[in-house]
């Protein structure tokens, strides 16, 4: 990756946060952690990688893409918005009344979205049958989803991870964003789902383990997974729930409740911060 | 006349419009019993089974949707309906995705496999969700128009369907509207008798009983429990005054249930509820369990008798 594009990556990413984080603060609720860890993943999927057309969101031959951890909407539409699929402005109405930014990504109401998740462990199902399609259809696009590690607990998970290695969806991506929490705690605490890589592996998966935060490592395990040939693949991303916000990075309260005004413009100026570093 | 399960009917027709190549079905391992293994023979490539996980099935099913696909899932109406009853109202109702539910072996007569396999609840909590179309047919042939019209509407449809062997009721020719009741006897107009699924059979022949005890009743097939068909219940209660529901279910949410909060706003009467009185199935024969739970024609036309009574 030249340095120009890891630089739009990143940035984006900022952008991904900062308009999270303004969305959620303007509805006084939504869930800024989560939004947060999986930004870096969904700039290299959005502005690297996924064929999607704007002007054409139902597109046939588009790639999917499925939040299968849905609560973390504000983040997807951050992306959605930035592609051109609607305007910016509007990510401030997200969760409100007549709004179609439904608090969690509804396919009816929000263009760009092909799948209305939030009830946790069924987006990766979405996805599976998504893949399938495209091979009876055998059309070349590729599917793509986000889980949250505390999804995992979901059995439907499993069903589908059994699924899609026993259907050799190759055409398929999934993401572990791996950062260790959830609601009630600590993920090793609440219900220990570790090691996830493990698990996967026995389910016929290829598994590849990254640093979630790290353009460039997420980038090439991209590219290893639409290498990989007979099997779908999951890319566990160890991230830092909160990430780029110091006062939520690595703390569960931050899974599902919106800053204040202080602490909104406090998580803005260090958000904008970084991304006025890379404008240098 | 042979008796054909409405099941039979669903594998039949499934081969027989499966030259739709929208047309994909799933199942989770019981492709024998619920008879898509009929379609699988003729295209095995768009039938998929999903091994026993029917959660994971209805939002698989989900999925394929969303690519223009139609898509049949099918499993046990206990399994389907109730075991994957949240993702078929999150990943299929609430976006509206065109997933047809075939859940075979309903209500009581699926027979000896007993209470844990005898779905007696899934008219009450499919009709329940939003976007939901839920139909009920009696017969192989009005199966058959069942599925045709499924695969016409665009949106989720929850099929209802039997394991036992039925008689047949219907010719090809019959008029089949989704939605639309059919009037299969008008006797007279001492009291309605409304039944779905295998009761319409039951019904026929109590409209006969009574017919001899000079209590003349109109019998009315409600193949669609949702959207139900409110102008012409209203039009029986009108005419009546008196409305017998029958269907295979608990009494409670079902059939009577749908009929009583159409015509309380429309044309509100007497009506009597013959189903499962809140209560679970048992195992045994399927006739016999039919007879211990009341649901046959010779019941139908006392509690008929003792509802005109009433008048």
């Amino acid at each position: 990756m030249n340095e120009q594009k890891l630089l739009e990556l990143k940035k984006k990413a900022g952008l991904i946060r900062r308009y999270s984080i303004e969305a959620i603060a303007a509805a006084k609720s939504g869930h800024p952690g989560g939004s947060l860890s999986i930004a870096d993943i969904l700039s290299v999927l959005f502005f690297d990688e996924m064929k999607v057309d704007p002007k054409n969101p139902k597109w046939a031959d588009r790639d999917r893409f499925v939040l299968s951890k849905g609560h973390c909407a504000p983040a997807y539409y951050a992306a959605l918005a930035l592609k051109g699929f609607f305007p910016e402005e509007d990510l401030k109405t997200l969760r409100q009344t007549e709004s179609y930014l439904e608090g969690h990504p509804s396919m009816k109401s929000v263009p760009g979205v092909d799948m209305s998740t939030g009830s946790l462990g069924q987006g990766i199902s979405c996805a599976v049958g998504m893949a399938l399609a495209g091979k009876l259809d055998k059309k070349d696009y590729r599917v793509y989803t986000i889980l949250g590690d505390g999804e995992l607990e979901e059995g439907q998970v499993w069903e589908a991870s059994m699924c899609a290695a026993h259907y050799k969806l190759d055409n398929l991506t999934a993401f572990v964003d791996l950062n260790g929490l959830q609601i009630d705690g600590a993920t090793k605490d609440v219900m220990n789902s570790a090691p996830v890589t493990d698990k996967f592996a026995a389910f016929g998966w290829n598994v590849i383990a990254v640093d979630g935060h790290d353009i460039e490592a997420i980038r090439k395990a991209v590219d290893d997974a639409k290498a990989t040939e007979g099997k779908p693949t999951v890319i566990v991303a160890n991230t830092i729930k909160g990430k780029g916000v110091s006062f939520m990075e690595g703390n569960y309260a931050w899974h599902g409740n919106a800053p204040d005004a202080e602490q909104t413009k406090t998580a803005l100026e260090e958000i904008d911060a970084v991304i006025a570093g890379l404008e240098g | 006349m042979a008796k054909i399960a409405t099941r039979e009917a669903y594998g039949k027709a499934l081969a027989e419009f499966g030259g739709d190549e929208r047309i994909v079905v799933l199942d989770a391992d019981l492709s024998k019993s619920t008879k898509t293994d009929t379609f699988k023979k003729v295209y095995p490539e768009r039938h998929i089974n999903m091994g026993i996980a029917e959660g994971n099935m209805m939002a698989v099913a989900a999925g394929l949707a969303t690519t223009g696909k139609v898509v049949f899932a099918s499993s046990f109406a206990v399994f389907a309906a109730e075991r994957a009853c949240e993702q078929i109202r999150n990943s299929i109702c609430y976006p509206k995705l065109n997933v047809k539910i075939g859940a075979t072996h309903a209500g009581i007569s699926v027979g000896e496999d007993g209470a844990s396999h005898q779905c007696v609840e899934d008219l009450a909590i499919m009709r329940s969700l939003p976007n939901m179309v839920v139909m009920s047919p009696c017969d192989a042939q009005e199966t058959r128009f069942a599925i045709k019209a499924a695969i016409e509407h665009e949106g989720p449809v929850y099929l209802r369907l039997g394991r036992l062997g039925v008689e047949e009721l219907y010719t090809e020719d019959q008029k089949f509207e989704l939605g639309k009741g059919i009037v299969l006897c008008d006797n007279g107009n001492d009291a309605t008798i409304v039944a779905t699924g295998l009761m319409v059979q039951e019904a026929v022949k109590a409209a006969e009983l009574l017919k001899a005890k000079g209590i003349n009743v109109k019998v009315v097939d409600i193949h669609t429990i949702k959207p139900i068909d409110k102008d012409l219940l209203a039009e029986c209660a009108k005419a009546t005054g008196t409305i017998v529901t029958v269907e295979e279910h608990n009494i409670i949410g079902g059939l009577g249930g749908a009929v009583c909060e159409a015509l309380a706003e429309t044309c509100p009467c007497y009506v009597k509820r013959i189903g499962l009185n809140d209560t679970f199935g048992t195992s045994g024969k399927p006739a016999e369990l039919l007879e211990k739970f009341g649901l046959t024609a010779e019941k139908i036309a006392e509690a008929t008798e003792a509802a005109v009574a009433r008048k």
